[in-house]
């Protein structure tokens, strides 16, 4: 209900409490016991609400989560991130109150600003989604290569769903209800992603990206696709 | 190019185009299986009557009957392939929707999360 009581300016002291009593943070989780504590500590400065869907690790992660203070919904069986993601967003929408669904890696790479900023701005142009894009602007260092498969992918995804979108693979994004409601997420794995533009491109939401700030460190990097994980997005996306 | 030639790279394309449009089972389950008798049909013959299945394949215009065998298991295995695919994609549906079940319903509510938080009536 309080959309406008954290001002969006990067003011990280916490002060203004848990903000966005009406949004849930949906954060994907599988094996990163190391880092979500803090990843869920971080969002919890700015969103009273999130939801880690515990994919079936097998280090504690879910317990770290849900003792850094989110609620933990968990997979019985490893079933991929889409699934986590859908799940998650299933969860948040079985919050009448809810408003808003934040989707947010769970390694670390995105940023909590980027995210309150996204959400104030769906809420201000009455937007059903927010894509979070690296591409906007020049902030986020990558290497060449994959640069190069990501620019390959983000051609593909305009091409077959015919949204102009700048990167087609970002983790952070932001939805309203009813553009949370309108996702079906049917891979399990990794080819979501296009999935998601896809389905948004088939509807008649009203979308628009972001630029954000991806922080490519060394521990996400080591957790980060491998470029030959595109292969698989793609035979898993043309066979469906 | 043979008549054979054409004929078979036919049966390969239609075959896998069926396979893949697949969704009414029982139907297709059967042809499955008739393919397959037929090919354990034409293992035994070859077997028993090497010769006979080498002038089958050079009716049809093929050198060896080992080479008409091996065209008709590589239809096989396409199909095979193919198939069992849609039968695992189906599965992991199947699973998927169980497990969210399954975790949705063991988690602890929102209202019960709001609760924890102090936020919103405090209904038990």
């Amino acid at each position: 209900m309080t959309t406008s009581a954290p001002s969006p300016a990067p003011s990280p002291s916490p002060p203004a409490g848990p903000g966005f009593d009406d949004t849930w943070v949906v954060v994907p989780l599988f094996c990163e016991a190391s880092v979500i504590a803090g990843v869920v500590r971080g969002l919890r400065e700015r969103f009273r609400y999130v939801v880690c869907v515990d994919d079936g690790s097998t280090d504690g992660s879910g317990a770290q989560a849900e003792a850094a203070g989110a609620v933990v919904v968990r997979h019985a069986v490893n079933l991929g991130q889409g699934a986590a993601l859908q799940t998650g967003i299933a969860y948040a929408l079985r919050d009448p109150r809810t408003r808003s669904v934040v989707t947010f890696d769970a390694d670390g790479q995105h940023r909590v600003e980027d995210a309150v900023a996204m959400v104030a701005r769906l809420e201000a142009e009455d937007l059903d989604v927010v894509f979070g894009s690296r591409f906007l602007d020049r902030r986020t260092e990558l290497d060449r290569l994959k640069r190069l498969v990501l620019r390959a992918a983000v051609v593909y995804t305009n091409r077959t769903t015919g949204l102009r979108l700048t990167d087609a693979h970002n983790g952070l994004r932001v939805f309203s209800r009813r553009g949370a409601q309108t996702l079906r997420i049917r891979h399990n794995r990794m080819a979501h992603a296009s999935e998601i533009v896809h389905q948004v491109g088939r509807s008649d939401l009203r979308w628009a990206e972001q630029p954000v700030h991806v922080l490519y460190t060394a521990y996400s990097r080591s957790k980060g696709q491998s470029v030959l994980n595109s292969i698989n997005i793609l035979v898993e996306t043309l066979l469906g | 190019m043979l008549a054979i030639q054409v004929l078979l790279i036919v049966v390969v394309l239609v075959v896998g185009a069926v396979l893949v449009r697949s969704t009414a089972s029982a139907r297709h389950q059967a042809v499955r299986r008739l393919l397959l008798a037929a090919l354990v049909a034409l293992a035994v013959a070859s077997i028993l009557v090497p010769t006979a299945v080498t002038s089958a394949a050079n009716a049809v215009g093929v050198g060896r009957g080992a080479d008409l065998l091996l065209y008709g298991l590589v239809i096989a295995f396409l199909g095979f392939v193919v198939s069992s695919y849609r039968r695992a994609r189906h599965l992991e549906e199947s699973l998927t929707a169980l497990a969210r079940r399954l975790a949705l319903d063991e988690a602890p509510t929102p209202e019960q999360a709001r609760h924890r938080e102090g936020d919103g009536p405090a209904g038990d």
